[in-house]
């Protein structure tokens, strides 16, 4: 006595057709559970996209030199003997441009200041630093040039400016050649800055950026706050890494005073925290999961004390337990099985949505989402199924038939 | 009817059930729903079961169809001694050798006829073909071949039972047990039911009725009265009214 394959399904699919609210409701119950874990990975996935995106936009095969040991912790512990770290100076980002493999290097001062132009006056960050700095960041101008070649320690007193930062100072005026005052000090207008949107760390649109000998003076430090290092290429960036340290370590009498890190050790870190965060909602729509699971198994034991007269007849004309058994587990695995795949269809639904209304956001579920998520849907309902088909399996035939 | 010419070839004994016990628990009492009950049945043979309401006549069917275990005793089927089975072999037992007619039908509702006829040969894993061929001609001899697309809800009382005849057949069992198989229908199909059942026996099948109606009861060739869980009474004599 071997019950076929086909006979199985057939015999589960109509059970599930001869209840059909029921079924329905089942159906949109793993369907919702489904279709929320696809939709938040694709979230989770859509936010890893669009920040390492961005890292790209802040430049590619990046060495970034920071003054100051980092150890672990990000502790200094010159600090704690009062031993403050070398500053890194221009003449280090100079020095660091005397390599094959490196394409271009910009330091780079940050500071806040005031600009004015005529009665109009606001506070905004300005930046220090060279002509590399452009390509460096995948900048584009919209109007004039950027910071001319020139001897890096030369303050010319010229200056960039965001769009935001142009329309607050300018209005409809004309801005190129134009005189601003930046604290105590004059600088002609030679470029705006095309809005890139939102970057990390800093608004394009908000921003002035000023030759570096300029801003020193304007902020009054020798210091740098970074020098940028691009590689040649991403093969590069180690053999780069090495020589930065090298020739920093030399110019400051052996001592290893800076932090070097790389683009990648940066992204790979974000990489790893919007990994993470993409496991960790995945999980908590994965709950929902777990209760359409436990639905199935409440929906499973109705359905067995509604058909125990039927139960107890399988018996009667020779159904074994496991028979029973398998029939039940079969309706069960189609229930999740159909409504894992509608889920599936809302979830790819809900990822178009997503892409529709943030473009920005590459929201794709993951495919071995897609594909472990079918899987847990069908493992749970068996799972939970097993419980009301052993008791349906352990029925008395006689007081089933005697049922109503 | 059951009565023609006797055949000339020695009867097997078909059941065969010897000092059976069932007793049941309810609180704190021991019910004894069969009480030393021995009984034998030769193949062929047309048996009624009467007797009044908890003599134990349904308990008897019962434990003659494996759909319950005695609580001492031994029942051998066909010279086989089935008690000892185990659960599978059992159902195996009631999928070929046993057939069941409920005074309920339970035909699955959600089927039509043809699917419900079928449900014990696609139990037994007989192949999708053979079954559509065996199941029409069983309906076609019952006279249901136009209704085998119908749900059980779509025909009458005494079609239904006739779906539900075809299904305990379907198998071709050598003994069919019968629960009160007119208790539902009207005087008509009734009618109707116990003459298919009858011709049944004419062909060789053994069958066991329970009834509760004489008319019905006293047209068997063997007649049992239980009384109390025990066999009051066993009269072989033939039938008043066998026309």
């Amino acid at each position: 006595m071997t019950l076929h394959s086909r006979d199985v399904m057939g015999f589960a699919t109509k059970a599930l057709l001869g209840y059909p609210v029921r079924t329905g409701l089942m159906l949109v119950a793993m369907a919702i559970g489904v279709g929320s874990v696809l939709v938040l990975t694709a979230l989770g996935e859509g936010a890893r996209g669009y920040v390492t995106g961005e890292f790209a936009s802040l430049g590619t095969n990046m060495v970034i030199v920071l003054p100051g040991r980092s150890e672990t912790g990000g502790m200094n512990p010159g600090a704690m003997f009062g031993d403050t770290p070398r500053d890194l100076t221009l003449g280090d980002a100079s020095a660091l441009e005397r390599s094959p493999r490196v394409q271009r290097v910009a330091p780079l001062n940050v500071g806040s200041v005031s600009v004015s132009y005529g009665a109009r006056s606001r506070d905004v960050v300005m930046l220090g630093s060279t002509h590399a700095l452009l390509p460096i960041r995948h900048w584009r101008m919209a109007q004039g040039r950027f910071l001319p070649l020139s001897d890096i320690d030369r303050a010319l007193p010229v200056a960039v400016l965001g769009e935001n930062l142009r329309d607050e100072l300018f209005a409809a005026e004309p801005a190129l050649g134009q005189w601003i005052r930046i604290a105590d000090r004059r600088f002609r207008v030679i470029g705006i800055l095309a809005s890139s949107g939102q970057s990390i760390g800093v608004d394009t649109a908000e921003t002035i950026i000023v030759p570096v000998a300029a801003a020193q003076q304007l902020l009054n430090t020798q210091s740098l706050f970074r020098i940028l290092v691009e590689a040649r290429s991403r093969e590069g960036i180690e053999p780069v890494k090495g020589f930065v340290e090298n020739t920093i370590a030399a110019r400051h009498q052996g001592e290893r005073d800076v932090t070097v890190t790389t683009q990648d050790a940066v992204l790979s870190t974000f990489d790893e925290i919007l990994s993470a965060l993409t496991i960790a909602v995945g999980g908590i729509a994965g709950i929902s999961l777990a209760v359409a699971g436990i639905l199935i198994m409440n929906v499973m034991l109705v359905a067995i004390s509604e058909r125990t007269a039927e139960i107890g007849l399988l018996k009667a004309i020779g159904a074994t337990s496991r028979q029973i058994i398998l029939f039940i587990l079969v309706e069960a695995s189609l229930l999740a099985l159909f409504g894992a795949l509608i889920g599936l269809a809302l979830g790819h639904a809900g990822a178009w949505a997503i892409r529709l209304g943030f473009p920005t956001l590459p929201a794709y579920p993951p495919w071995w989402v897609v594909f472990t998520v079918v899987l847990v849907a069908v493992l749970t309902a068996v799972i939970f199924s097993l419980f009301p088909a052993r008791s349906a399996a352990k029925l008395n035939p006689v007081l089933a038939l005697s049922r109503r | 009817m059951a009565f023609g010419l006797k055949p000339l070839k020695p009867r097997i004994r078909m059941i065969d059930i010897s000092h059976i016990d069932r007793h049941f628990r309810v609180g704190d009492q021991q019910v004894k729903a069969l009480d030393d009950v021995s009984l034998c049945i030769d193949e062929g043979e047309y048996v009624s079961i009467m007797g009044p309401s908890g003599s134990g006549k349904s308990t008897l069917l019962n434990l003659l169809g494996l759909l319950d275990q005695p609580t001492a005793g031994r029942y051998r089927l066909n010279g086989q001694d089935v008690t000892s089975l185990s659960d599978i072999e059992q159902a195996h037992v009631r999928n070929r050798d046993i057939g069941f007619v409920f005074q309920m039908f339970h035909l699955v509702p959600r089927l039509t006829a043809a699917e419900n006829v079928e449900l014990p040969l696609m139990l037994a894993g007989v192949q999708a073909e053979e079954r559509q061929i065996r199941v029409q001609s069983a309906l076609e001899a019952l006279g249901m071949e136009d209704r085998s697309h119908h749900r059980p809800e779509q025909l009458s009382g005494g079609q239904r039972q006739r779906v539900a005849i075809a299904r305990a057949t379907i198998t071709e069992p050598k003994v069919l047990l019968a629960d009160e198989p007119t208790g539902n229908l009207d005087r008509q199909s009734g009618g109707d039911v116990i003459e298919i059942l009858e011709s049944l026996v004419d062909r060789g099948l053994t069958l066991l009725m329970v009834t509760h109606d004489p008319m019905m009861g006293n047209r068997a060739s063997r007649q049992l009265k239980m009384l109390d869980g025990r066999m009051a009474q066993d009269n072989r004599a033939a039938p008043n009214d066998s026309a």
